[in-house]
């Protein structure tokens, strides 16, 4: 079966519609292991992608003022049950710009694969960019996902991500993103992740609040159960007059999981705030028997509360 | 047959006893009220009634339609119809209040039971039921919820407190409309004026019943102090609840 067709199915299976792919007003690059499939540029989306001898390496440019209705879809992963991906991603969204890049990152049948993100994205000057990340693993957990973003959103910018990865085993996860706000610019970095079995994950996420005014929020809510394990490091430094910044984990422990959450604030000008809130344990007894008294089982209601906090 | 019959029960939680021999009942499509002071065990009654972890009964009966719950399950005395309006109901994250009004009925109209509560449909069902909401707001979703399971026997835990802004009018239009769910009510309270809004009413302290009668009876021999273990001010028999 060819490529395409392959990635199509494993987007139904996404809940994706495929027709994404085919959609010629619909930006898209599809990337198996180290094989580039298929790319698509709009007008308003210029995409370059080439094969290097460590992976692959890709750049989305959104041009000035370009509005971008659909959303670009980037489809990346690897089919087989080993392999290797490394991409190096460079998006920028110039001056005054608006995209939404969807990226469905898929690993159905992993035992021992790894994926490697390097990712370099420009904000600039009024531009908005929504960044949204779902992963669709298999059952065996046997996959390393590396990602790795630096941000820079200039003034009057507004970044929005958000990471889920929720069904299937997560494997290893390792999320290193960093995140520059200038003035009057906005970042939002949201994460929902589910981790069984001996799953391992770290998250670290840090936001740099440089120009006045600027904003942001670091929202991660994670679910554990079996022996997983997962590390969550929320930091966020206001630099400027007027910044605001807020970092906020809930983390839910079932089993044998082990949770940690840190979150770092720190403020070097007397005019900027950052807070902080994190929520680590069992779930709460009175949330279970009120949705109990509606007539749930204790089973149901676990899963109620769970697929909420993961929504 | 009573819908809720309560039989010389007895309740120790902490090395300390909350009901020494309570007895009560209450009838189908009955209103009663409960009233006691802070510390006497109303609430610790609800949850013995509803099954909450921790509240097992030490000796005596809860019988249910004739039939003793005492060993079921929460979610099971919550599927013949039992449950209970919380007095601080829990925060949801990631549950719309579409979604929690239909857990347990999912063909409720979730939009008419907001109504009866006092809350636009178009401003509230696509919120979620989480610290986004202030207290008055979650404790009327909560009687929502709870009038959309059309329950037999709804235990009310205070269900005026938090809720700003509503006349004892209000409230009483919102309890009678349960009983046009063919609902009964145990209506936990200290306040006098909402027992006048049951058929009946009841005095606990001292973990017992120590009177049932008019709702007019017992609010004045609540408001009098006239109850034959305490002052009433403060219970001194009880803590919990």
């Amino acid at each position: 079966m060819p490529l395409l067709d392959e990635v199509s199915q494993v987007l139904q299976r996404m809940g994706t519609d495929s027709a994404v792919l085919t959609d010629r007003r619909v930006a898209h690059v599809v990337a198996t292991g180290l094989d580039l499939v298929s790319q698509r540029e709009i007008p308003g989306v210029a995409i370059r992608s080439e094969r290097k001898a460590d992976g692959l390496a890709a750049q989305i440019t959104v041009t000035r003022d370009a509005r971008i209705e659909n959303p670009i879809h980037l489809c990346m992963g690897v089919l087989h049950d080993t392999g290797r991906q490394s991409i190096q991603l460079q998006v920028r969204l110039e001056q005054d710009s608006k995209a939404k890049i969807v990226a469905h990152c898929f690993f159905p049948r992993a035992q021992n694969v790894e994926h490697i993100m390097d990712a370099a994205i420009e904000i600039e000057s009024g531009a908005e960019l929504g960044y949204a990340e779902g992963h669709y693993h298999g059952p065996f957990g046997g996959v390393s996902v590396l990602p790795t973003a630096r941000v820079r959103v200039h003034p009057h910018g507004r970044y929005v991500s958000d990471f889920s990865l929720t069904s299937g085993r997560v494997g290893k996860l390792q999320i290193d993103y960093a995140v520059e706000v200038n003035a009057d610019a906005i970042a939002e970095l949201n994460a929902k992740i589910f981790g069984r079995g001996d799953d391992d994950i770290r998250i670290r996420e840090e936001v740099v609040l440089s120009g006045a005014k600027a904003r942001s929020l670091i929202r991660t809510r994670v679910a554990l159960e079996g022996r997983a394990r997962a590390e969550v490091t929320g930091i966020t430094e206001g630099n400027a007059e007027g910044a605001r910044g807020h970092v906020d984990c809930m983390e839910i422990v079932r089993d044998h999981a082990f949770a940690q959450a840190i979150p770092i604030v720190r403020v070097t000008h007397p005019l900027a705030k950052v807070t902080h809130e994190a929520a680590i344990g069992s779930i709460d007894q009175k949330q279970l028997e009120t949705l109990m008294a509606h007539g749930l089982t204790p089973e149901q209601a676990v899963e109620t509360v769970v697929a909420g906090l993961l929504r | 047959m009573h819908l809720l019959e309560i039989k010389n029960l007895s309740f120790q939680i902490g090395g300390k006893t909350i009901f020494d021999g309570l007895n009560l009942a209450l009838e189908p499509r009955e209103i009663h009220a409960l009233i006691g002071t802070n510390g006497s065990g109303k609430s610790s009654l609800a949850y013995l009634i509803l099954g909450c972890e921790e509240y097992a009964p030490t000796s005596g009966e809860i019988l249910f339609e004739g039939n003793s719950i005492s060993a079921l399950k929460l979610h099971e005395r919550a599927r013949l119809g039992i449950t209970l309006s919380w007095q601080e109901p829990a925060r949801l994250e990631g549950l719309s209040v579409m979604d929690y009004l239909r857990l347990g009925n999912r063909y409720a109209d979730s939009a008419a039971f907001l109504c009866k509560v006092g809350l636009a449909p178009e401003r509230y069902l696509q919120r979620n039921i989480d610290k986004t909401l202030s207290g008055g707001q979650r404790k009327r979703i909560e009687l929502a919820s709870v009038l959309a399971l059309r329950p037999k026997l709804a235990l009310l835990d205070e269900p005026d407190s938090g809720i700003d802004l509503l006349s004892i009018g209000e409230i009483a239009e919102v309890i009678h409309s349960f009983k046009d769910v063919g609902a009964s009510l145990l209506l936990i309270t200290h306040r006098e004026e909402m027992v006048r809004i049951a058929d009946r009413a009841s005095q606990l302290c001292g973990g017992k019943i120590v009177l049932t009668a008019t709702p007019a009876e017992v609010a004045e021999h609540y408001k009098s102090r006239r109850c034959t273990v305490c002052d009433g001010k403060e219970c001194h028999h009880a803590s919990p609840g």
